[in-house]
């Protein structure tokens, strides 16, 4: 299914695009299987017709809304992200959304709401994955709000000029290029904004190994693994990492101060 | 035909059918790599492909010995350094993977893992334990060694797979089944093992008692 979209021209970028191919087959989402090419051939069972995502807490209008507006809230945009895997992967997408702000602004957050809290989708029938305590479903994952506000934080609803494939977290998925992979929740059916930082589903599992901000840091290590390359997929040779994945410029005032080696 | 005893020409024959059986893995990889089949991430599929049959064949030939026991077919002793050298080789080719493909002989960094990575440090000496087992696995070495000093230094087998089991587990990310699936059969075949030796023990001291 096409989604019509413009091309941002501020957020192109010169790097290959990974084939869709790559992109559609090659995934993490344990709700549907912990191995890569498992989500691609569980997707089928997921429906995302009807699906409507509740935004509430601390907003002076909560709403649901119905997928088919979500679509129509914003002008869609085509933007090209690079991806990095805390597992010192990455891909380059060409993914078709607008920023969550766009989103937030509509609810009207409160003064008290200073964090994201994003929920995805628990039902075991369509998620097969969830049947194994693997995590703590539902999977939950969470921003700063000035993070979530961020221009480059995408509310995304596509990739490769379509509706996003099931594997990568359709109908409706966050994109925050800047930060591991699985700060980017999938399949999202609730946006809470809280006065409290959540915990996450990562932090529960491993608390020594993910902790809330998780951006890109080729300085700050994995415990168990070094995060100073990575493999772009269909290359050869491993690139060194960039600082917030390349995306120093745009947000690293958003942490100015912090030591990011605690705030990991 | 008693299917305790073989003779050579049927021994003959199934250590050449083991021996293709052990190569299948390899031929599977290497078709799926000429047919561009390996997916989004060859390198890690490699990887993990013959880091996987070198567990799984370690495993099998612990468990020879316990098997034999139980069945009394004495010729699944003669299998046993095959699938122990399959285990080596596979081992070497995962090694390989990691040197030329994944790191590319970038010496300071493969260091850094060895010596700050948990996971490549056990992975790394188990596969350096495996080289004596696999240098003394020649009838002419286990003689000059002596089968007591063989056995003892090759029972580093199991040293060696525990170090593997660890390996896998420590690399996974959260989903641990398949490392507690093959560390829940080492388990097992330890087990079998310190059972047959506590009943041949008790077997010699009931027999020195007549």
């Amino acid at each position: 299914e096409k989604l019509a979209s413009s091309l941002s021209e501020a957020y192109g970028l010169t790097d290959k695009l990974t084939p869709l191919e790559d992109v559609s087959q090659y995934n993490n989402f344990y709700e549907f299987d912990t191995s890569k090419e498992g989500p691609a051939k569980m997707a089928g069972r997921l429906k995302t017709r009807p699906w409507t995502v509740s935004v509430e807490g601390e907003v002076r209008k909560p709403k649901q809304f119905a997928i088919e507006d979500l679509l129509k809230l914003a002008p869609m945009q085509e933007r090209i992200y690079r991806l990095r895997c805390v597992e010192a992967w990455s891909m380059v997408i060409p993914w078709l959304g607008y920023p969550l702000a766009e989103l937030l602004k509509q609810v009207e957050p409160t003064s008290d709401a200073r964090y994201v809290e994003f929920v995805s989708l628990q039902d075991p029938e369509q998620l097969p994955g969830q049947r194994r305590a693997v995590l703590e479903w539902p999977y939950r994952e969470g921003l700063r709000i000035d993070e979530a506000m961020h221009p480059l934080a995408l509310l995304t609803f596509g990739l490769y000029g379509e509706v996003l494939p099931n594997q990568n977290g359709a109908p409706v998925r966050m994109v925050v290029p800047w930060k591991y992979g699985f700060k980017s929740a999938k399949s999202i059916v609730k946006i809470r904004l809280l006065k409290q930082q959540p915990t996450t589903s990562w932090m529960q599992a491993g608390p020594n190994e993910y902790g809330f901000y998780a951006n890109v840091n080729p300085e700050v290590d994995h415990p168990r693994w070094s995060q100073a390359k990575e493999r772009r997929l269909g290359e050869f040779l491993k690139r060194p990492t960039l600082p917030f994945n390349g995306y120093a410029e745009q947000v690293a005032g958003l942490y100015a101060g912090m030591d990011l080696t605690k705030n990991f | 035909m008693n299917w305790k005893t073989l003779d050579d020409t049927q021994l003959r024959r199934l250590k050449a059918l083991v021996f293709l059986t052990a190569l299948l893995p390899l031929a599977l990889l290497m078709a799926a790599a000429w047919q561009d089949n390996l997916g989004a991430n060859p390198i890690e599929k490699i990887t993990h492909n013959t880091g996987y049959w070198t567990l799984t064949l370690l495993l099998i030939s612990l468990g020879v010995t316990p098997l034999r026991q139980l069945s009394g077919a004495n010729w699944l002793f003669r299998l046993r350094r095959m699938l122990g050298l399959f285990a080596f080789f596979y081992a070497c080719l995962h090694f390989l993977t990691y040197l030329v493909l994944d790191q590319f002989f970038d010496w300071s960094a493969i260091a850094k893992d060895i010596l700050k990575r948990p996971y490549i440090t056990v992975g790394f000496a188990a596969f350096v334990l495996l080289i004596p087992l696999a240098v003394t696995s020649t009838n002419a070495m286990q003689r000059r060694l002596g089968g007591k000093n063989w056995k003892r230094l090759h029972s580093l087998v199991y040293l060696i797979a525990s170090a593997g089991v660890v390996h896998f587990a420590w690399l996974v990310k959260k989903d641990l089944s398949r490392p507690l699936l093959f560390g829940g059969i080492l388990a097992l075949l330890l087990a079998l093992r310190w059972f047959y030796k506590l009943k041949s023990a008790r077997l010699r001291r009931s027999y020195s008692s007549v």
